[in-house]
């Protein structure tokens, strides 16, 4: 799943799509987290708190990359990446 | 619980996630895509549950595929022409991807193979250890070791600092 959210990163353009393989990345993290500790330390939980402040990151990061995103897309038109560096001019 | 049952469980959703989690990277269009990634997000919450982390599912649920999933599908709808083809790489880029990819599977597989866990042949170390709720809260609270009142404090103001840029940057001048 982790590298299913790579190759998407690498291979998608849209910024949007970008994300979302983001998501997917950051979503198989916090699986293993939980996963590992569950199976190697069930009576620590350790592992269970990083997943919830890994989801809470991962919350706060899409709002501001969704915010980024939309005034890109307010400022030049389309969301793609290749386009982004119009917005040095 | 049955170990049989177990398994299947374990089975349809690991095959779950991962199916879906390919249709969300190669789906032609983006509010198709956000919905596999919705799928794949209580997938997760379903495997949550079956690991009995039952507020790590809740808070899963609510946050991811109720607070993300619609900011998500808000900012599809709100970037997307009606005559917006996807662009598309050049064939390289895809083979690249692929190869990243699958040379990370390699090495991961590797190791997951080669190592051994030290509870790893022991299948009755699982045992039903319940989280309840005043543990967790005891431990997001507390100051002693292995209690996270600091890095939850930092996350509270992580969270403003994404309130307050999320506004700067995304009210109109």
């Amino acid at each position: 799943m982790f590298f299913i959210g790579i190759y998407g990163f690498i291979v998608r353009k849209n910024m949007i799509a970008i994300l979302i393989s983001l998501e997917l990345v950051l979503n198989a993290v916090e699986i293993n987290f939980a996963v590992f500790n569950r199976y190697l330390y069930p009576e620590q939980l350790e592992g269970m708190f990083f997943s919830l402040f890994g989801i809470a990151i991962t919350a706060a990061e899409t709002a501001v990359a969704l915010a980024i995103i939309i005034n890109a897309y307010r400022c030049i038109g389309n969301v793609n990446v290749r386009n982004l560096n119009k917005m040095k001019d | 619980m049955d170990p049989i049952i177990n398994l299947i469980i374990f089975v349809c959703l690991g095959v779950a996630i991962l199916a879906l989690s390919v249709w969300a990277v190669s789906s032609k269009s983006l509010l198709r895509s956000a919905t596999f990634l919705l799928l794949v997000l209580i997938c997760t919450a379903g495997f949550y549950l079956f690991l009995n982390y039952h507020f790590l599912a809740a808070v899963q649920i609510s946050v991811y595929a109720g607070g993300v999933l619609i900011l998500f599908i808000f900012a599809i709808f709100l970037t997307s022409n009606k005559n917006d083809v996807l662009e598309k790489h050049e064939a390289r880029k895809y083979i690249m991807g692929g190869l990243a990819a699958l040379a990370g599977i390699a090495v991961t597989a590797f190791a997951l193979l080669k190592h051994q866990f030290m509870y790893g042949n022991n299948p009755t170390i699982e045992g039903d250890y319940e989280m309840n709720m005043k543990l967790i809260g005891e431990t997001l609270m507390g100051t002693d070791k292995y209690q996270y009142l600091l890095p939850f404090e930092v996350l509270s103001l992580l969270l403003l600092a994404c309130i307050i840029g999320g506004i700067l940057i995304a009210r109109k001048r």
